[in-house]
């Protein structure tokens, strides 16, 4: 019983906000050769809701973030933020674009050749063209927030340890006071006692930003931490959505194989034997 | 059918790669040229390229000098000839030696480390990253290396000059017994502006020719520590093979006649 890729099969848990939604997908298709990576995917995220993407490794939802960012350019479908079609915008109009969005990447792709807090008002500095002074000073806050002491600022990345540097990942994708957040597997990598500090963190950061939130994982503690709603993607498509604590009574065979994460069921993982 | 199948299939690889390269070329030019500029980067990458490799170029500058002297000493002397030997020197530095063996040793030193730096960035996500802050990959990591390359490596190419005919110098006067006076004299009397320029043209061309494959190997590397790998290797063997190839093209445009 497969509940195919209706736009947002509603398992009775429809999206509490009326009006546009902040970002809504329609058929988004992104292939790379042969491979088909998204089929049509349909998806909305409705202001100020943290929704969350799972779906095994490899279907597709890294992807689907950077189709959104412009990072990569899809096949085919629409991409709309706040209603302004994304799509297809390039230079000062996607630069425009990007400045709503803050994203912790799955490393955290913090720059290397930068001290910890120039990494953080690394937004604030080129993005907006903020004195150097102010970005420092908003930099450090930002740091207090996900609970980095000010001598951990001047530190650079390579000396920083897994979760420190998820934090000063996380730091940076709230110091523009962005209206969306994007998070890429948060908890990949890390302990689960980190795990469920920088959860919390997220959680916290959201809130208080006001922020729309999109995160992926196949961390299932960290998925019901963290979301309002979870989608899931498999083969492509969106093939369920609804409110995370009706998760475990989805009557999806899909979902219930991926949450208690059995081998046997309809999902087949794609195992080649050598 | 199986015989034409390959060779269909290189010739549209190399017509995509071509494709791809002159427009990552244009892309960077035109982002050298629009604002905003970061001049803090330009100025680091000057001194990353230029100070930094004067210790690796003015040794190879010298010794390139010495043994040109003591060469053509030894084939020259055959022919009572020797004093064409400052002639020698300082014609085959300025036109040829300086230029291409100080752009092959920066294309060594600053050609592999700017592949390795930019493409780590790209496999761990930190282009993304710069993307995603709203700051062009192109203006803010390409740009400046390619302006700090243009301009900084006839400047290492005109101190190569001068310590390349210093090597020469030292050699013929220590140990081929010239005198030091007439040395410098004819040196100075031989020497012309063209030489020097066309060496300089050089530089600045091999300068943008190595930082622009450091770039566009790192901007295009894929999978991981291996595709880095991939990257440097592919960056300085192809920036050495058109720093030679253009060699030959610049020189047939200032001295063919």
């Amino acid at each position: 019983m497969k509940n195919g890729p209706a736009p947002q099969p509603s398992n009775g848990q429809a999206p509490a906000t009326t009006g546009v939604p902040k970002i809504a997908i329609r058929g988004l298709t992104k292939a790379f050769g042969d491979k088909v990576v998204l089929d049509g995917v349909d998806l909305d995220i409705a202001e100020g809701e943290s929704m969350l993407v799972i779906g095994g490794s490899g279907s597709g939802k890294s992807v689907l973030l950077k189709c959104i960012l412009g990072l990569l350019h899809p096949d085919a479908g629409s991409i709309e933020v706040d209603g302004e079609e994304v799509v297809g915008l390039y230079g000062e109009d996607l630069d425009r674009v990007r400045r709503k969005f803050g994203m912790l990447f799955q490393n955290a792709a913090l720059f290397d050749s930068l001290a910890v807090w120039e990494n953080v008002a690394f937004g604030l500095i080129q993005g907006q063209r903020m004195d150097r002074d102010e970005a420092h000073k908003i930099a450090i806050d930002r740091l207090g927030a996900v609970g980095l002491g000010e001598d951990v600022a001047l530190l650079m990345p390579a000396e920083l340890s897994g979760g420190m540097r998820k934090r000063v990942g996380l730091a940076r994708a709230i110091a523009t006071n962005p209206e969306i957040i994007f998070f890429d597997e948060p908890t990949t990598g890390l302990d689960p006692i980190m795990g469920d500090i920088i959860d919390r963190l997220i959680v916290k950061c959201v809130k208080e930003l006001g922020a729309t939130a999109l995160s992926i994982t196949h961390d299932m503690a960290s998925a019901r931490r963290i979301s309002d709603r979870v989608a899931m993607l498999y083969k492509g498509k969106i093939i369920w959505v609804g409110a995370t604590k009706e998760i475990d009574r989805s009557g999806n065979p899909y979902v219930d194989q991926f949450i208690h994460g059995h081998a046997e069921g309809p999902i087949q993982m794609q195992v080649r034997d050598f | 059918m199986p015989i034409l199948q390959p060779i269909g299939r290189t010739f549209l690889t190399f017509l995509e790669a071509t494709g791809r390269l002159t427009l990552f070329t244009v892309l960077s030019l035109s982002h050298c040229l629009r604002p905003p500029f970061y001049p803090r980067l330009v100025y680091r990458q000057m001194v990353e390229i230029g100070y930094y490799s004067l210790p690796v170029v003015g040794l190879t500058a010298i010794f390139t000098g010495m043994v040109l002297a003591l060469q053509s000493y030894t084939g020259f002397a055959r022919f009572s000839a020797e004093s064409a030997i400052p002639n020698v020197v300082v014609v085959s530095i300025t036109r040829e030696l300086g230029p291409v063996l100080a752009g092959l040793m920066v294309a060594g030193r600053v050609g592999a480390s700017m592949a390795a730096e930019i493409g780590t960035m790209r496999v761990t996500e930190q282009i993304d990253a710069l993307d995603t802050l709203a700051t062009n990959p192109f203006k803010y990591l390409i740009a400046p290396r390619l302006i700090a390359g243009l301009t900084m490596l006839p400047i290492l190419v005109l101190i190569a000059d001068i310590i390349g005919v210093f090597g020469g110098y030292i050699v013929s006067t220590q140990k081929l017994g010239f005198n030091p006076v007439t040395y410098l004299t004819n040196t100075w009397d031989f020497i012309e502006v063209q030489d020097v320029v066309s060496g300089l043209v050089k530089a600045a061309v091999f300068g943008f020719l190595v930082t622009l494959m450091g770039c566009y190997h790192g901007y295009n590397s894929r999978g991981g520590a291996q595709g880095v790998g991939t990257a440097t290797t592919n960056a300085v063997v192809s920036a050495s093979i058109l720093i030679l190839s253009f060699n030959y093209f610049i020189t047939e445009l200032f001295f063919a006649r």
